[in-house]
């Protein structure tokens, strides 16, 4: 055995030392992390409590409620064509999309049924609004990451849909266009033809996106095997649209219900992905926004003539009944449970959104997680606060 | 891998269900009934089928959290919401959107219930979905005098949030369920705003602008008298 000089004896204990104070400082202390209610990811406030150990997430907390706006207490005291105006404003993003089921529920109650051409008109704007919503969630998510180019390409092409959609109903966010037993107006002159153009470039948008983000290896690295959820816990946590179909699960209510809408008249394919991460997630979104433009196409294609009005009473008087309606909402299964007593107004609306199922997953799925994985994670679980407080 | 294999049975599922036809009938909805009723027994209280729509069934609260697992156990293992009713008619009334109902009748409207009855003044609803069978049914149960129900937290993990809502809107405890603070409302808010009862304050101090909208029509309803029909 080597004798140590002097020098060599002191580099060893001033190892020795280094080594006990980093011993030390790994010891976390836990730390309570408040995200939000303003965080700039989120759209609207969607606060989140974490308890941290260090850079991992001990257990996660969503608090909504901070636009709770009470709309099923509200619809009580509207009558059946004025909740059209509230529910409107569940999930903002696709407005026309939340009148849809409501009205939908009150023609099944009424036994009525929209003319063909309204069931048409219907469909599209209905996925027009979903193309408008994903479209901004397509852009949204490179921001969530650092990359802040998609987002203006995302606004950029939202704003040829909005315009689509301002063109035919007169409201760029809040249409209020979907009536019992069809719809306001007839589609305006040369839509068509615009509506086809805009179709094409949102496919451009699509491959845009596709290359700039979904291609690129940071996107790919911060979201490929991140939060992963499992069919089984899926279902439990009632999880819908592109999350649900992200683990897996082959359900898609356009295609898997019969309903008066004209989706099964187009031919569409239904895109599933067996990972369940964060990448699956925005990745199904995006295969959903390209069989959206191509359900547009192939529907304004065969556009039935006639009317776009049912024959209904002037004053709405909705039989006494119940009813479930649901549809495959931009960011899920969105329903309305509506009771009505025989009046003009309904007696009791439960309104099903779909993020409130989609984030009350987030205690489950942020757990053992890193911190910078909460952005992409709720990113990619993409909600609406509206939709969840409603 | 559990999730795999989900997918390879649903989608040949999908394929063979192409045609609407074979979306589900009301015979499949009967089978239902049949397969829960040889579980419950006498505890399935009623049932209600709207042709070619949908199901609902009404069990006693007893089996309320078994029937969860038996339909679970029976397929329907998507959830969908759980919630609460308030049959009671509102006693600050609907007046003031109803024109036609102002003169109608002045006394209380009695209490009744809906599809499948009901003797209390609350039901709790939920909604299961069967995504192979394509097809859902809807669960009543009478909420009894306590007030408490067994929670579907150990069957389903979403009805969490579901029961913590239903609990603060309509002051229905779950038992079981490990975490009842409010999640919209302020924790020391008093009330429960779903309940009828409850009034909508903003309602009560200035009439509704809204009411014009009906009141100048002519107050005549009847089928001929139609709106639109011919604009294309």
């Amino acid at each position: 055995m080597t004798m140590l000089n002097e020098r060599q004896q002191l580099s060893y204990i001033a190892a020795q030392a280094a080594d006990a104070r980093l011993n030390v400082e790994l010891e976390t202390e836990g730390m309570t992390l408040n995200i939000g209610p303003q965080h700039p990811a989120t759209h609207g406030t969607l606060r989140i409590i974490a308890r941290l150990d260090g850079e991992q997430v001990v257990w996660a907390e969503p608090v909504p409620g901070y636009m709770h706006r009470g709309y099923e207490k509200l619809t009580e005291v509207r009558t059946f064509p004025q909740v059209t105006t509230l529910i409107n404003r569940i999930d903002w993003l696709g407005s026309f999309a939340n009148e849809v089921p409501f009205i939908l529920a009150a023609e099944q109650l009424m036994e009525i049924e929209a003319p063909p051409r309204a069931q048409y008109i219907r469909t599209i704007l209905f996925e027009l609004s979903r193309i408008a919503n994903i479209g901004l969630f397509l852009g949204d998510l490179g921001v969530q990451m650092g990359a802040v180019t998609p987002a203006f390409f995302g606004f950029r092409d939202r704003e040829y849909v909005l315009n689509l959609i301002e063109g035919a109903t007169g409201g760029r966010f809040h249409p209020n266009f979907d009536r019992i037993g069809g719809l306001k107006d007839d589609l305006p002159k040369g839509w068509i033809n615009e509506t086809k153009q805009v179709m094409k470039r949102l496919r451009g948008f699509c491959d845009e996106i596709e290359d700039l983000l979904f291609g690129n290896e940071i996107f790919q690295s911060r979201t490929r095997g991140i939060g992963v959820i499992p069919a089984e816990v899926a279902k439990s946590y009632g999880l819908s649209g592109a999350n649900l179909r992200a683990s897996g699960v082959d359900w898609d209510l356009r295609r898997d219900q019969v309903l008066p809408m004209a989706w099964d008249k187009a031919d569409f394919k239904v895109w599933t992905h067996p990972d369940g991460d964060s990448w699956a997630r925005c990745w199904v979104r995006l295969q959903e926004t390209r069989e959206a433009t191509k359900i547009v196409d192939q529907l304004i294609d065969d556009l039935p003539a006639g009317p776009i009005m049912a024959k209904v009473p002037r004053i709405i008087k909705v039989p006494e009944g119940e009813a479930w309606v649901s549809t495959e909402n931009p960011l899920g299964e969105m329903g309305y449970y509506v009771i009505s007593k025989g009046d003009l107004g309904p007696f009791r609306v439960k309104i099903r959104s779909a993020s409130f199922n989609n984030i009350s997953i987030t205690p489950w799925v942020l757990k053992g997680v890193y911190v910078p994985d909460i952005i992409t994670i709720l990113a990619s679980l993409y909600f609406i606060l509206g939709d969840i407080d409603r | 891998m559990a999730p795999l294999s989900d997918t390879t049975d649903a989608t040949t599922d999908a394929s063979a269900d192409d045609a609407p036809a074979a979306l589900p009938g009301d015979g499949l909805r009967e089978g239902i009934v049949d397969a829960l009723r040889a579980e419950l027994g006498d505890q399935l209280l009623d049932t209600h089928l709207v042709p070619q729509t949908d199901l609902w069934v009404r069990v006693t609260a007893e089996v309320w959290q078994q029937t969860g697992a038996v339909l679970k156990s029976q397929g329907f293992d998507y959830f969908c919401f759980l919630s609460a009713i308030d049959w009671m008619p509102s006693p600050y009334g609907d007046g003031e959107d109803d024109p036609s109902a102002a003169d109608e009748d002045d006394e209380p409207a009695e209490m009744t219930s809906g599809y499948t009855g009901g003797d209390t003044r609350f039901q709790v609803f939920a909604r299961l979905t069967d995504l192979r069978r394509h097809v859902g049914v809807t669960i009543k149960v009478d909420v009894p005098e306590s007030m408490t129900l067994d929670t579907w937290l150990p069957t389903f993990a979403g009805a969490n949030w579901h029961e913590r809502e239903t609990h603060e809107m309509f002051g229905i405890t779950f038992e079981g369920h490990p975490d009842m603070r409010n999640l919209y409302l302020p924790g020391e808010f008093e009330g429960y705003p779903l309940r009828k009862d409850f009034p909508l304050l903003a309602r009560m101090i200035k009439p509704w602008p809204g009411i014009v909208d009906v009141e100048p029509m002519p107050a005549d309803d009847t089928d001929d008298d139609a709106e639109g029909g011919d604009g294309s």
